[in-house]
Parts: C-alpha cells; sequence; structure tokens
C-alpha cells in the first residue's frame, strides 16, 4: 500500500470550503503546542494574538493601518497574476509612487500652496507607479524579457534612487545631515479619520480598490479577458483577446495602486520621506494576494488577517512577553497550511498498491 | 453606515482609554524599543544589557518590557503607542529612526515620558541622550598610528551622518597626533549591520594596503576577517575579543547601564525632567574594551589619553581643526569645537582621502 498525491478531474467545492478551515485549526493546534513548549498558556496566549485586537478600537484602527498598502498593492497584484503576468516588483512601484508624490511635497514646502497639493500627489505617485511599472510590461511583450527578474531587479533601482535624494538634494536643512526631508506641511498630509487616532483617508481608497476590482473582474468584459488571457492564452485569441495588451494594462494598473500605496504611506503615517518607508509590503502583498486566492474581496480579509498576526504578535511580546520570532514562525507555519490545504482542492489522497506505473503519472 | 462605524470606533476608543486608565498598576511600568534582534552582541545586546541592570538595580519596584525588530518605518510609531497602552510611564526608544515616531506619540501623551537615543527632537516629556564615543575614536586612532606598520587605516563606515564623519575625523586627528603622514581609506557599508558587506569591505581594505582595520557598523565580521588575515583590528559597540583574540586592540563599548539607572531612578522619585545627555568617558557614557594586542608603552599611552580626556584636560577637536580643503575652522568652544559643530559635523578635517558622501 502507498499513499499517493492525485488530481482530481474537477476541483472540489467541499474542499475549496473546507481547506482555510483545516488550515487554521492545524495552524492553531500547531502554535498551541509550540507556545506550551515554551511555558506559555496557549489558550491565553492566543487570545492575546486574535481576540484582544479586536475588541478595541485602538487595535482595530491599527490594524486597518497595517492593512492598507497590503490591500491596495494586492488587490493590483491579483489582476497581474490572474493574465498570467508575474509583476514582483510592487515594492519598486511602490517605493516610485512615494517618490513622485514626495517631490510635489517637497518643491511646495513652506510656501502657501492650496489643497490641490495632496490630490496632485495621490495623482502622480499613481502615474509614476503606473509608468514604472509598465517598463518591465514593454520588456516582456516586446522583446520577451522575463518580468519575474526585470521588475525584481528595479524594485532595487528605486530603493538606491530613493536613497539618494533624500540624501542628497531633498535632505532636510535642518536635520544635521540624516538622510530624511523635513516633515510635509499639513496640505502635503493623508488626513486622517478619526481626531487622534491613525486611521487615515488611505483605508477608504483601499476599499474602493476592492470593490472596484471586484466590479471589474466579476462584472466586466475587460475582467473577463483578463481571466480567460491568464487561463487559456490560445482561446483568448481565437475570442480577439491581446494577450500582450492584457500584460500592459494590468501592470499598469497595478503599479499605479502600489505607487498610491506607497505616497499614501509616506503622506500619512510616516509624514516624510525616508528611507525604509516600507518594511517589504511590496513582497508580503504577494502573500496576501496569494492568500486571498486572488480575490479581490479574499484578499481583503486575507490583508486584514495578516495584520492581526502583526499587531497580535506585538501585543503578545508586550503582554505575554512572547518572543518576536514565535509570531514570525507564526505566520509561517500558518502559510504552509493555507497553501498545503488548498492543495486538498486540486488534488486528494489514495491509496494504491505498489505500482512504479502508476506513479509516474503524478506529477 | 460610514457615520455609524466612526461612531463606533470613537466608542470604543473612549472606552478603552478609561479601563487603561484604571488598570494601571503600582509598579512603575518602563518601556524599551529595540532596533534589532537582542542577539548576544551589538547595538541592541548592549541597550539589553542596560535593561537587565535596570531590573537588578530597581527589582520589585518596576516592571520592563521591550519590543525588539521594530524597524525605523511606519511600524515604529504603533509599536511605541502599544507600549504606552499597555501602561509604560517611562519609555526609551533606542534608535535615531524613532525620533519623528517618538516625538508623535510624545506630544499625543503629555503624562508619560520618552527617553530617545541619539536624536536631537525634543519635547516637554521627551528627552535625548547620546554618548560622546568620538572621544574614544581618538584614543583609538592614536593606538593605530602606533601599531601600523602601513601607515594606512582601514575604517568601514555606516551611514555618513555626524555621528559617524565626526567619528572618523577624530580617529584622523588622534592618528596625526602620533605620525602625521598617516593615511585612512574609508568603505561605506551604507547599513549597520550587514556581516557580508562589512567582511567585504574588511577584505578590500586590507587588499589595498590597510593594516588596522576600523568600524562604525555592528557585526564581528570585519573582525573575523582581520583575525584571519593576521591584521589588527577595533570592536564596536561590544566586546569582540573572541572573534579575533589576537586581532581586537580594544572596542568601544556603549553602557547605558547607569544613564538608564539615573533615569528610571528619577522617575520614581518624581525629579524627572526633559533633558538633552551627551556623556562621555568622564560619565561611563561608553567606556574602553582592555587595551590588547599592543606592547605596553602603547597601552601606557592609551590609558595615559583616556584619564586625559575623562578629566577634560584633552579634546579631541582642539582648535585649530583644519578642514580638508584646508580652511581653519571656526573654534566656537573656546579652545576646542563646541557641541553644536560636533553634533552637526558635515565636513572631513585634512588628511582625509575620501570625500563626504551626497556633499
Amino acid at each position: 500500500m502507498q499513499l499517493v498525491l492525485e488530481k482530481r478531474a474537477e476541483q472540489s467545492t467541499a474542499a475549496a470550503l473546507v481547506s482555510p478551515l483545516v488550515a487554521i485549526a492545524a495552524t492553531l493546534a500547531t502554535m498551541s503546542l509550540l507556545l506550551a513548549l515554551l511555558g506559555k498558556n496557549p489558550a491565553a496566549a492566543l487570545i492575546v494574538y486574535f481576540v484582544d485586537p479586536l475588541t478595541d478600537g485602538y487595535s482595530l484602527q491599527e490594524i486597518a493601518v497595517k492593512a492598507t498598502p497590503l490591500v491596495m498593492i494586492a488587490v493590483g497584484l491579483a489582476l497581474c497574476y490572474l493574465a498570467n503576468a508575474w509583476n514582483i516588483g510592487a515594492e519598486g512601484q511602490f517605493l516610485i509612487g512615494a517618490v513622485a508624490g514626495s517631490w510635489i511635497a517637497v518643491k511646495t514646502q513652506g510656501t502657501d500652496a492650496g489643497h490641490w497639493v495632496l490630490p496632485a500627489m495621490l495623482a502622480s505617485a499613481a502615474i509614476a507607479g503606473a509608468l514604472y511599472a509598465l517598463i518591465p510590461a514593454i520588456g516582456k511583450v516586446r522583446f520577451g524579457a522575463s518580468e519575474i527578474l526585470t521588475s525584481l531587479m528595479l524594485v532595487y533601482v528605486a530603493e538606491l534612487f530613493l536613497d539618494y535624494l533624500v540624501r542628497g538634494p531633498w535632505r532636510d536643512p535642518a536635520g544635521f545631515n540624516f538622510p530624511t526631508t523635513a516633515e510635509f506641511d499639513p496640505v502635503a498630509t493623508v488626513p486622517v479619520l478619526v481626531e487622534g487616532g491613525r486611521l487615515h483617508l488611505g483605508a477608504i481608497l483601499a476599499l474602493l480598490a476592492v470593490a472596484a476590482a471586484a466590479v471589474l473582474l466579476g462584472r466586466t468584459l475587460k475582467g473577463f479577458e483578463i481571466r480567460v488571457v491568464g487561463a487559456a492564452p490560445r482561446a483568448a485569441r481565437f475570442a480577439g483577446f491581446d494577450p500582450d495588451r492584457a500584460i500592459l494594462v494590468t501592470f499598469a494598473v497595478s503599479g499605479a495602486l502600489a505607487g498610491l500605496a506607497g505616497i499614501i504611506e509616506v503622506a500619512g503615517p510616516i509624514g516624510h520621506l525616508q528611507p525604509g518607508i516600507s518594511p517589504g509590503y511590496g513582497f508580503t502583498a504577494i502573500i496576501v494576494a496569494f492568500l486571498g486566492r486572488l480575490n479581490p474581496v479574499g484578499i481583503l480579509i486575507a490583508g486584514l488577517f495578516l495584520a492581526l498576526t502583526f499587531i497580535g504578535g506585538e501585543q503578545a511580546q508586550i503582554a505575554m512577553k512572547i518572543p518576536l520570532d514565535v509570531t514570525k514562525v507564526f505566520q509561517g507555519i500558518l502559510l504552509f497550511y493555507v497553501l498545503a490545504c488548498d492543495s486538498l482542492i486540486l488534488y486528494r489522497f489514495r491509496f494504491i498498491s505498489k505500482s512504479p506505473g502508476v506513479l509516474r503519472g503524478t506529477g | 453606515m460610514r457615520n455609524g462605524f466612526l461612531a463606533a470606533v470613537a466608542a470604543l476608543l473612549l472606552a478603552s482609554g478609561v479601563s487603561g486608565a484604571a488598570s494601571a498598576a503600582d509598579k512603575l511600568k518602563v518601556g524599551f524599543i529595540y532596533l534589532g534582534p537582542i542577539g548576544d552582541l551589538g547595538w541592541t545586546y548592549q541597550h539589553e544589557l542596560a535593561r537587565q541592570a535596570v531590573v537588578k538595580e530597581f527589582g520589585d519596584k518596576i516592571e520592563t518590557t521591550y519590543l525588539e525588530n521594530v524597524a525605523e518605518g511606519p511600524d515604529a510609531e504603533r509599536a511605541i503607542e502599544q507600549l504606552v497602552r499597555a501602561g509604560n510611564k517611562l519609555i526609551f526608544t533606542t534608535s535615531f529612526g524613532y525620533m519623528d515616531p517618538t516625538l508623535k506619540v510624545a506630544k499625543k501623551y503629555p503624562n508619560v515620558h520618552f527617553e530617545h537615543a541619539t536624536g536631537y527632537k525634543r519635547d516637554k516629556n521627551m528627552s535625548t541622550y547620546s554618548a560622546r564615543w568620538y572621544q574614544g575614536r581618538y584614543i583609538q586612532g592614536q593606538i593605530a598610528a602606533r601599531m601600523s606598520r602601513a601607515g594606512v587605516l582601514g575604517y568601514i563606515g555606516s551611514f555618513p551622518i555626524p555621528e559617524v564623519i565626526s567619528g572618523i575625523n577624530a580617529t584622523i586627528l588622534g592618528a596625526q597626533s602620533i605620525n602625521p603622514n598617516v593615511k585612512v581609506k574609508i568603505i561605506w557599508a551604507n547599513s549597520w549591520f550587514d556581516p557580508p558587506k562589512e567582511a567585504d569591505a574588511a577584505k578590500a581594505l586590507i587588499d589595498q594596503g590597510a593594516d588596522i582595520i576600523m568600524q562604525h557598523t555592528d557585526s564581528p565580521a570585519a573582525m573575523q576577517i582581520a583575525a584571519e588575515r593576521g591584521k589588527l583590528a577595533f570592536g564596536q559597540d561590544s566586546e569582540m575579543i573572541k572573534f579575533g583574540p589576537q586581532s581586537q586592540l580594544t572596542s568601544i563599548l556603549d553602557t547605558w547601564a547607569p544613564y538608564y539607572i539615573s533615569r528610571v531612578k528619577a522617575e520614581l522619585d518624581g525629579s524627572w525632567k526633559e533633558q538633552d545627555t551627551w556623556g562621555g568617558l568622564e560619565t561611563k557614557m561608553f567606556e574602553m574594551a582592555p587595551y590588547t594586542n599592543m606592547p605596553d608603552d602603547v597601552k601606557k599611552m592609551a590609558e595615559e589619553t583616556q584619564a586625559a580626556i575623562t578629566a577634560g584636560k584633552l579634546h579631541p577637536f582642539k582648535c585649530p581643526v583644519v578642514a580638508q580643503d584646508g580652511t581653519t575652522v571656526e573654534c566656537k568652544g573656546g579652545d576646542h569645537l563646541d557641541d553644536g559643530q560636533i553634533l552637526g559635523m558635515n565636513f572631513y578635517v585634512k588628511g582625509v582621502d575620501d570625500k563626504v558622501p551626497g556633499k
């Protein structure tokens, strides 16, 4: 007798529903074991991680703040990935958006520029992000260059460009030579939604992006085109859909969203441009996109959930002295189980008697 | 719908604020924000040692909490605020990049006291503290000049900020006081902690003829390379002798414990006030590791220099200080440069064979 993984003829609907629940249950079980081994009370720790942050307004706000850039970027990435276009460089588009928007903020600093500043910053960030994303997209459709590599490489170009600006031309003159711009003027700052809190306008924009993407994918011809191009390129050609155009459009849209997320982060929670404005949002968003199964609403949930683990992890450090590494292990375990359980939607276990002939077909 | 949501959030905020106040404990809660993981050496580790010293000193009277690996970006403000909301009344934020986030949280919670390391923005409830490491670098410069056969020192810089620039200048001035012809080669790692890059920098410097390696980065990688190649080196932040038993000349040790203990004490007896502390050898804000791998006369010289600096008889930036371009720097501090000139230092002194990046 032998256990093999066999591809299902059809996706199992039951497995699709049960899979996330199994993944969460398995994660909780593994975490409990780990926490018990560390000498912590698993039930109390899991409450600190998952329940406490959801029970007060402050933590809820912080979850939304943390999730905002992740969701915004991931929605754009999902469009790309559905069209079979692999944008790995959202981090770079995020940074370039931040730079382009900050340019307006820095240039209008100390002047009596009016309320047009913030909208102009948002618009220029989106445009810059889109243009930056079009570089690998054009390389792909014109020259067949791997967009995975080129978009990833451009992340480092963007990082160093930002670094140059804040250490050189845009450095705060009163900042003792430290690499940061001066704090942005109020008209160049993303407004907060609750007085004294940190929840800002960006959260609303992220929700709008989710809604727009859901409508686009579910209700429009363009959305259908994107999905067909990704799933069946040949069929797409027969239907008159141009795969190259789909790549260009999805890259541009995801670049625009990443750029927008970048300026919102800089002009919102941070308040000035500096190196290290992103703790890897562009890369974490790839995980969020897949955790959400490339579905806009799924991405919203996945982004909020991942944000919850960050906030809960901090509170666990404070309340129960649980090291940060445990939180990271925990995020890793979660991803592992989610992906493992997802494979059960497409595959199933089967016991077979030993026979090398059958094994070959299992892929 | 949206208004309803906002109202709910606001109500929750109010409710949590009230309950937070009610559950304040009798013990003084002291919080720490760390830049890196604690590990077993380096910048964050030295702050952790000081925290442990605070715990040992005050025992049951206080309770400490730390958050480690807090990036100096958008997450910092939240991490600091989380400590406030957990009831910490005195919070140490231990890296430069926490300056603006600390200030924001300080403005929001006027009854909590903040201590920010190495920054320059202060408020009624926010102090700053740092150490005059340049004093130690002057001593290292003298030792290096005595120990180098080639007369070429290799220097691994982190970021070209004033603290690092003034460290390079103090090193050169110390070295020139022994041997006016000493040369310094600089490689910028553009990181505080990047072992492979630091190791590469050390290798490149040795290949360029340097026989003494000095660093303003955090890892022992350069020390290990020096040990491998049979060269001498200085540690940084922590004791690194175990990585180069035959190589380490000395190391600048961050010793925050006396300061942290004094500030917690002030908080406990109600005398805490906003202040700017920039301490040196005289207040044990940092210390020098034992002088090793050098002849007795060099060791004696180092100890004498250290004693002179500690006693205030010798200032590393004593006038005249001549800048790289040959101009004499204005002497604002009587017979030495004043603190403002050192804190904002953005020029090399004569003898540095490099250009200040971004200038």
